[in-house]
């Protein structure tokens, strides 16, 4: 494409709270419509909000986790715009004076670490939700649920420092990443809890100034993010290509089509009129505080993937896919203290727990296999109690029971054959029972003792330790 | 006075509509109105912050405890329209 | 003597002894709105089943029979704040202040009449009806509290609560010659009070006189944890030192509040109170506020920008009146058209106006910055004065109609009381003077948090005067 790419995303998080950020109603996620509601968030007349101090705390948390600075002084001001969701007609958000500024969060494109600039975070409330009966245009009417309404968000706005939808995509899922390492947000996008709206332009080369920008809206997924960013630098280009001037307006990414189109022109421009929010007494946020939460931060994924490469000599596949969610990588930490061999226990993390956590589609936080347990059975391989393939048996067994490895081992008989004496009964009994085979194998054909290899494992249930079978099998022929 | 625009924008950020004879008026009125606010022009303001809150208080805020939300059926008592579950009201839609 | 012509104080005594009890009491008022309501009009909602239940308290409000302004929430009683927009709205939570008054016995006995939202100072525009003075039923009570105001003066209530965002306390109750107090800002909670100018809304007490004040003060400040703008400081019994007098005090005039516009009589009423406090030993001493001049501007810039994004929330969508339309935006358009008069139109237009695109900061942040100017000019009067001596408004009550064609007249009736809104500072309104049988208030005005000192200068005036406790005729002569 002949064209340069700017990008810039506005991410809102719903942070998980257990109360609303001006009153004490519950912000759980699919409660019956219009249940977790109270004068105060359903905006009656007379009420007034007072700030839940654990968003602020959380917006701090965020702050420090991407880098950025926590103002000293901050407040909320209100956004006014007109919209059934929105009980008040204004939201309380923050303007000039937001809580972090100035931060920055690294991605990985090409193998390459690019550094993507934050603007700020601000503390808002989220709007209601709409329901229509039907679709959007053909409804006559708007069901209001106003459950959600309240419940804290942090919106993070990025530099327009993103080049590729690709980079887009890789910046929403490492803020995932971080967001729930510092245990903010379930950041789950289908439930909304994590979402994005991008500002995409384009222009010749990287010198020129930034082109008119449309705002997209309704990317609900990282696919989306990535699809919807495709379609509409595809979209822009073509008009660009044509000698028309792209407008500045918001649009909305039709998933199922997979297409973009036009909600509203910013010709009828907002004017939010924001102003202070009286009801609410600013915030000196103190260095004391600031420190307190500073402290409270896990090991942050960058920096546990320096750790895991240099300290335990994983690979940079190893370290990424173990450090992917904050969970797995304390259940590596937690095996791997017990376990020294730190790439037996990666290889084991990344490959089996894996498999068996994706098969059941099972989060690790309820693995039933637990580290001390998965240790067990690591060194029960080591010590050479079951074979490397006894021991994927073991594992299955392991994750239905719940069992150690060591019961599973004794009460299935699957410990491990390293006995000669008894190899090479079974060999003879193999040799004796295969002519064919014995016969194809003295005559050149060497691949033949695959054959009877297997047949000695399958004759020991697994359990005759391999390289005893080979050279025993090999003497013999 | 104001413009008969200005007075139309402003009539639509509030969410009023104005009848021919109500616009002509509040031009001439607003008009008038701003006309004596533009008073504070003559104030020198260098250096003086901006008083927003009445009383200079700070960091007042609340612990992170859930209260009990209102019952279902008084959540909704003052609803214009509701099915017993949502509030109902007319399209978003421009029709 | 008929109860509801006594004071809280006189009946407590009288409930005390044993002399009466306080079912008594309320009927005695139930009795007196029966006969003057017909010609006063101050009420919107009358609570027939109210009555006096035994609570466990030993406040002198237990069983007292008052009446609230109809902005300010009551759960299960429907609270309309003179709008046509609220016509059927029923709160299902209390205010704080009623919470405080129901929880010493308190009796409610109805929502007063207002301007719409506060917006008004006559209490005209109201969405129900005109309220009238009680002393000369063919001029205004004042607003926006005209309701309560002249309810009290009437002898339909003891006690009221109001709300004051500009003078809508003090102004009334000096057109109604009862006391007013509009406490410092976040003295009293404003959680359940509508809001109108939510940085300058105070909600504030009218009663008969000024010893009555400090009762009713003593059972509605105090910190609220649901309030953020409350003062976390402890509260005094504001009866204590209520007699302690003047001497020796220092009391400010500030010579802008006497300037051009005063009416000759409220000018001489005033002159003779100052002399009354000489006579008491107070020492009299003229203050300069060079900034009082730009408060009404400022006043109506912040006022009625606060407005117009408080009263976004009516558009007919989750409670209140709706007009049905054919879209969201044309049902919120219609609803509002309808539901709101024309006064508040025209301000909560002012307000989005000066908030606009291009407007802030030579309207709204300008006027915050002049606010600071205001603010410091009481901070220098507070230090070399105690409390300052002012007219609560240009004016006695005037005649209804009077002004209803020109809002910037009508905005500049409240000259004399913005100030104090602006700076957060409590005041207090009381009678100095009836001429030609219509009274004519005066205004003390205190550094933060003074409301025991105000009541203490208010009661040695009072003492003297003998203005205290006045029921007003309401059209059937003495
Ligand atoms: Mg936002
Ligand atoms: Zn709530």
């Amino acid at each position: 494409m002949k064209y340069k790419t700017v990008i810039g995303l506005e991410v809102h998080v719903e942070l998980k709270t257990a109360s609303k950020i001006f009153c004490g109603c519950s912000t759980e996620f699919g409660s019956p419509p219009n249940t977790n509601v109270c004068p105060v968030c359903l905006g009656l007349p007379g009420v007034l909000p007072v700030i839940n101090k654990a968003v602020v705390e959380f917006a701090i948390r965020a702050g420090l986790a991407l880098n950025c600075q926590i103002a000293n002084y901050s407040k909320f001001d209100r956004k006014n715009y007109y919209y059934p969701d929105l009980p008040k007609n204004f939201q309380t958000s923050q303007f000039d004076l937001p809580i972090c500024e100035h931060g920055w969060l690294d991605i990985e494109v090409d193998g390459n670490i690019k550094r993507i600039g934050i603007t700020r975070i601000h503390m808002e409330e989220d709007a209601g939700k709409l329901v229509h009966a039907g679709t959007i245009t053909t409804s006559d009417t708007t069901c209001v649920d106003y459950n959600r309404t309240g419940v804290p968000l942090i919106e993070i706005v990025s530099e327009p420092d993103l080049r590729t939808p690709e980079e887009a995509k890789a910046y929403m899922e490492k803020m995932r990443t971080i967001l729930q390492y510092i245990n903010v947000s379930d950041c789950k996008m289908e439930e909304g809890s994590l979402r994005c709206d991008a500002n995409i332009s384009l222009r010749l080369a990287e010198t020129e100034p930034f082109g008119t920008r449309a705002e997209l809206k309704n990317l609900n997924s990282f696919r989306s993010v990535q699809r919807g960013l495709e379609y509409e630098q595809i979209r822009q280009a073509e008009i660009l290509d044509d000698g028309g001037r792209v407008i500045q307006e918001t649009r909305s990414f039709d998933e199922a089509k997979n297409i973009t189109l036009s909600l509203r022109s910013k010709e009828q421009a907002d004017d939010y009129r924001y102003f202070p929010e009286p009801d609410l007494p600013p915030l000196m946020i103190s260095k004391q505080l600031i420190e307190n939460v500073r402290m409270q931060l896990p090991e942050l994924p960058d920096s546990r993937i320096q750790r895991l490469m240099a300290t335990d000599g994983l690979s940079v596949y190893d370290a990424n896919v173990i450090t992917s969610t904050r969970a797995f990588a304390e259940y590596y930490d937690a095996v791997r203290e017990m376990d020294g061999d730190a790439k037996l226990v990666a290889n084991w993390l990344t490959g089996e727990l894996s498999r068996l956590l994706n098969a059941n589609n099972v989060e690790i936080e309820r693995c039933p296999i637990s580290p001390q347990n998965l240790a067990g059975l690591l060194s029960l391989i080591k010590d050479g109690t079951v074979s490397g393939k006894i021991a994927k048996t073991v594992i299955e067994e392991m994750w239905q029971s719940g069992a150690t490895a060591k019961q599973v081992v004794a009460d299935k008989g699957l410990v491990q054959i390293s006995n000669v004496d008894e190899i090479v009964a079974i060999v003879e009994e193999v040799i004796l029972a295969n002519p064919q085979s014995v016969e194809d194998y003295r005559g050149g054909k060497e691949k033949a003792i695959g054959f009877l290899v297997g047949c000695v494992m399958k004759l020991s249930r697994g359990r005759a330790k391999p390289d005893l079978v080979n050279k025993l099998l090999k003497e013999r022929l | 006075m104001l413009s008969r625009e200005q007075v139309e924008k402003v009539a639509s950020l509030s969410r009023l509509q104005l009848s021919p004879q109500e616009l002509e008026k509040f031009s001439v009125q607003l008009g008038a109105i701003i006309e004596y606010m533009e008073v504070l022009n003559s104030v020198d303001t260098t250096n003086i912050e901006p008083m927003i809150y009445a009383v200079p208080t700070t960091n007042i805020y609340r612990e992170d405890i859930r209260k009990p939300s209102l019952n279902h059926v008084t959540a909704l008592q003052n609803a214009p329209e509701t099915d017993g579950e949502y509030f109902i009201a007319p399209t978003v839609v421009e029709k | 003597m008929e109860m509801f012509r006594q004071t809280i104080n006189q009946l407590h005594k009288r409930i005390s002894n044993g002399e009466i009890v306080a079912a008594d009491v309320v009927e005695s008022v139930k009795q007196r709105i029966a006969a003057v309501e017909p010609a006063v009009k101050a009420f919107i909602t009358i609570c027939d089943d109210s009555e006096a239940v035994a609570v466990e308290s030993s406040s002198p409000l237990a069983g007292m029979p008052g009446v609230v302004k109809d902005n300010i929430c009551t759960q299960g009683i429907r609270t309309t704040c003179g709008s046509r927009i609220l016509e059927n709205f029923i709160p299902p939570y209390n205010a704080t202040v009623i919470d405080r008054l129901n929880a010493v016995g308190a009796v409610v006995l109805g929502k007063t009449n207002q301007d719409e939202f506060g917006m008004g100072s006559s209490t005209e525009n109201s969405g129900y009806h005109i309220t009238c003075n009680p002393w000369d039923l063919s001029r205004v009570p004042g607003g926006s509290s005209g309701g309560s105001a002249a309810a009290v003066a009437s002898g339909q209530a003891l006690w009221a609560l109001g709300s004051d965002t500009g003078g809508s306390i003090r102004q009334p109750a000096a057109f109604c010659g009862i006391v007013g107090m509009k406490p410092t800002y976040g003295r009293v909670s404003r959680y359940g009070l509508v809001a109108y100018a939510s940085s300058l809304d105070t909600i504030g007490t009218l009663t008969r006189d000024v010893y009555d004040n400090a009762l009713l003060m003593n059972v509605i400040a105090g910190y609220d944890e649901r309030d953020s703008t409350s003062i976390n400081a402890p509260c005094e019994d504001y009866t204590a030192g209520i007699y302690d007098g003047v001497r020796g005090l220092k009391i400010g005039l500030p010579k802008q509040y006497f300037g051009e516009g005063l009416s000759a009589e409220v000018a001489a009423a005033l002159e003779q109170a100052v002399q009354t406090y000489r006579d008491l030993g107070a020492e009299i001493i003229e203050v300069d506020m060079p900034n009082t001049k730009y408060a009404l501007a400022t006043y109506y810039i912040i006022a009625t920008a606060e407005a117009s994004s408080n009263l976004a929330r009516y558009d007919g969508v989750s409670y209140g009146l709706r007009v049905e339309g054919k879209n969201i935006v044309d049902m919120s358009e219609r609803t509002r058209e309808q539901g709101f008069s024309e006064e508040v139109r025209r301000r909560i237009m002012l307000g989005t106006y000066t908030l606009s695109a291009g407007y802030y900061d030579a309207y709204y942040n300008k006027a915050l910055k002049v606010r600071r100017l205001i603010k410091n000019d009481f901070d220098a009067a507070f230090l070399q004065v105690d409390v300052l001596l002012t007219p609560v408004a240009p004016t006695q009550a005037f005649k209804i109609g009077e002004k209803t064609d020109d809002p910037l007249a009508m905005y500049l009736s409240d000259i004399c009381t913005v100030t104090v809104n602006l700076a957060g500072v409590p005041a207090l309104s009381l009678p100095c003077a009836f001429t030609n049988n219509l009274p004519v208030g005066m205004q003390l005005i205190g550094a933060p948090l003074s409301e025991a000192l105000l009541l203490r200068v208010g009661c040695a005036f009072e003492q003297t005067s003998g203005l205290a406790n006045k029921i007003a005729p309401c059209g059937g002569g003495k």
